[in-house]
């Protein structure tokens, strides 16, 4: 019973919560990185991956730090303290250092991963959708299995959108556009119209 | 990115409202507009703007926070280490953004709650970083502070352009009064549900950017 409701929260997030067409978390990078759908691929991998990394990450620090009380652990005195006012700077932080890691980490072991995904995984560190997912795991107070399941799929979410995105402007460069709507504006108008399509998946429950 | 605007550095002996100066608060505003022309802060710009009154609050608030973090990080600019600087903005910022949250729960709750995780996410906002980046690491405070109310309004300017035809059009209503009179209800206009959805947002933002550019002559070339 326990795995469904995991398992519910992870296509939750794929499809109806979605990061793109529900809350429109990323749209810089999403907008600006998707040209072509293989860069596209690159950036949405990274995205999956950090995001999996400090959604997580974040909880525990929240639950060990932040939260009203949870300093107990270390002296009894420290009972009521508050931190959750800090949490923006906590998780900007490590969300900023998680990356930093990963890029180190990445091009020690594995250079051929570096080189696909090298370039983007330091915009990662302000793309609003990995700080998102750590808001909207405080905000909805979820536990930690649920903080795993939301933020792959919170992730896989935001691949799927750019991927078609991506494969979307690679085709429409054959058409007839407006000259003004080029670009830019074109890009925000479809996004509308896929936002519409997955609208249709509201209301899907395991 | 607007990197033209960086290399031309202030001279100190200029008045504070020279031309120069006032070019930094009003390029933002149409030409060099962050959201439609440079293509950033967009997130935030469409989650907020089902209705005037929170697009309001939101446009205040990031105009304060790009102007603050501006000032300050142009005041350090020449203290701090070029490679770990992503990190020292995103503490200012975040620090702002720590402040912003707190006035705003103190003073407009309901407002604060409507716009949930929003206003955490003011510490990714795009244009506050590429303001720092592009403008802020090589200005003056004056100057910088100046840049950072002009590109905050170019975003409230937009914010609540968006707001306004999302609210009129949505629910017929404008900060909450009814605007859409009763006869036209009785003539058969009806709110249009598509406004209020996230995708009205998307097809607002890319109506206006099509005038915009109509007007200004600025075409993609791909």
């Amino acid at each position: 019973m326990e795995f469904m409701d995991y398992f519910n929260t992870f296509i939750r997030s794929i499809f109806i919560e979605n990061m793109i067409f529900a809350y429109f978390l990323g749209m810089c990078s999403y907008l600006a990185v998707s040209k072509n759908v293989k860069t596209a691929v690159g950036l949405g991998a990274a995205v999956i991956f950090v995001l999996t990394l400090t959604a997580p990450l974040n909880w525990l620090i929240k639950s060990a730090f932040l939260n009203e009380g949870s300093l107990e652990w270390i002296s009894a005195s420290l009972a009521d303290v508050d931190l959750s006012f800090l949490s923006y700077i906590m998780y900007i932080a490590v969300i900023a250092s998680a990356v930093q890691l990963v890029e180190m980490v990445v091009e020690k072991v594995s250079p051929a991963l570096y080189g696909a995904l090298g370039i983007f995984l330091p915009l990662i560190a302000v793309n609003c959708s990995i700080l998102g997912g750590s808001l909207f795991m405080a905000q909805r107070e979820y536990n930690l299995g649920e903080t795993v399941a939301f933020s792959l799929g919170s992730g896989i979410g935001w691949f799927l959108a750019i991927v078609a995105i991506a494969a979307i402007r690679e085709k429409i460069k054959y058409s007839d556009v407006p000259k003004p709507l080029r670009g830019l504006g074109i890009t925000f108008i479809i996004t509308g119209l896929m936002g519409i399509a997955f609208m249709s998946f509201s209301g899907i429950k395991l | 990115m607007s990197t033209e605007v960086a290399s031309k550095p202030i001279k100190t002996s200029e008045p504070l409202f020279s031309k120069k100066n006032m070019r930094l608060l009003s390029d933002p505003l149409n030409e060099n507009n962050p959201i439609t022309v440079q293509v950033l802060g967009i997130c935030s710009a469409l989650a907020v703007t089902a209705q005037v009154k929170p697009a309001f609050i939101m446009a205040l608030a990031v105009t304060f926070v790009t102007a603050a973090s501006n000032v300050f990080i142009s005041l350090l600019r020449n203290l701090i280490p070029g490679n770990i600087r992503i990190i020292v903005q995103l503490t200012i910022v975040a620090t702002m953004v720590i402040l912003v949250d707190l006035v705003l729960k103190a003073y407009v709750y309901d407002v604060s709650k409507q716009l949930s995780v929003f206003v955490g996410l003011i510490i990714t906002n795009c244009i506050i970083m590429g303001r720092l980046e592009a403008f802020a690491m090589g200005n003056k405070p004056w100057a910088s502070f100046l840049d950072g109310i002009g590109n905050g309004l170019g975003y409230a300017a937009i914010l609540i352009i968006v707001a306004i035809m999302r609210e009129i059009l949505g629910s017929g209503t404008l900060l909450g009064y009814q605007v859409v009179p009763q006869f036209m209800y009785d003539a058969g206009f009806a709110n249009n549900n598509l406004m209020v959805v996230p995708a009205g947002a998307l097809f607002a933002v890319g109506i206006i950017i099509w005038v915009q550019r109509a007007q200004n002559k600025y075409y993609e070339t791909e």
